[in-house]
């Protein structure tokens, strides 16, 4: 049995969290593309699901070697757009963390934020009518400058938090 | 070696460049200190590749094949590499030495 839902998350974890749940009520994502989730009925619990942005598009050679180096490691990849990655894993495997230190979570907050923060400066300047010659104030904009603000915020509280924590231990 | 180079290595390089002495894969790394360390680091994907790519930047590691797409890429520490892990490991026994010492002799 197989459903289609379409849903848009701004933050990642979030939606990584949905996905989540909705393994844990049995239905199991095998593909996404814009908003739109497919499911696939199977045992409840059975996968694990992980979102990642990657530092290079995923044809990139370096993302290619790490893509197969997943897989190496019983990861699949079942969806991709842009720079994210789609990974899920059989929770019988045992555990599945992408990053295991300080280092790497904070690496991975910092790479989303440095995408995410040059568009909603971009979507505030042009909805405010600060840049571009739109005087009125142009909502479309404006929306999406506040839609991207609020993960980024989120972002920047765990970044903080975990930074604290990196001058008393690794 | 630059003054940045002298401070603590994480764990997780810590690791990978002792599991470097000698050629190996991203995954045989991976299983590698799993088992060394009996399932204490376990390496994330991420924390892993993020960790080879910088120190390969740094010139600390290379990877030995020149076909840059090959599956299973290996690795090897540098010369540097090995240098930077025997900086550590005299830190690291100072300091054990120095909580030997002071905790020695408040004990006794």
């Amino acid at each position: 049995m197989k459903k289609r839902v379409f849903r848009f998350y701004a933050n990642y974890e979030k939606e990584e969290a949905w996905l989540n749940e909705m393994a844990a009520s049995g239905w199991h994502c095998v593909d996404y593309l814009f908003g739109r989730y497919l499911f696939e009925k199977g045992e409840p619990g059975a996968y694990i699901y992980r979102i990642q942005l990657l530092e290079y598009y995923t044809n990139h050679a370096e993302s290619v070697t790490y893509l197969e180096f997943l897989e190496d490691a019983g990861v699949e990849v079942i969806a991709s757009h842009l720079r994210w990655v789609y990974l899920r894993k059989k929770t019988a495997d045992g555990p599945f963390e992408l990053f295991s230190d300080k280092e790497s979570r904070i690496a991975h907050y910092k790479r989303i934020i440095y995408m995410l923060l040059p568009l909603a400066l971009f979507n505030f300047l042009f909805g405010t009518g600060l840049l571009g010659r739109v005087r009125p104030i142009n909502s479309l904009n404006l929306g999406a400058a506040l839609l991207l603000a609020v993960p980024i915020i989120s972002y920047f509280k765990r970044l903080q938090t975990l930074e604290k924590e990196n001058q008393i231990r690794e | 070696m630059s003054a940045e180079d002298h401070g603590a290595l994480t764990e997780a390089v810590f690791y990978i460049l002792l599991a470097l002495h000698e050629p190996r894969h991203g995954y045989a790394i991976m299983q590698g200190v799993q088992e060394l360390t009996k399932e204490r680091v376990v390496l994330g994907p991420g924390t892993l590749y993020g960790a080879l790519s910088t120190l390969v930047e740094k010139g600390w590691i290379k990877a030995l094949q020149d076909d840059k797409n090959s599956r299973r890429r290996e690795y090897v520490a540098t010369d540097q590499g090995k240098a930077v892990f025997q900086a550590e490991l005299e830190r690291l026994e100072e300091l054990l030495t120095h909580a030997r010492l002071i905790l020695g002799r408040e004990e006794s």
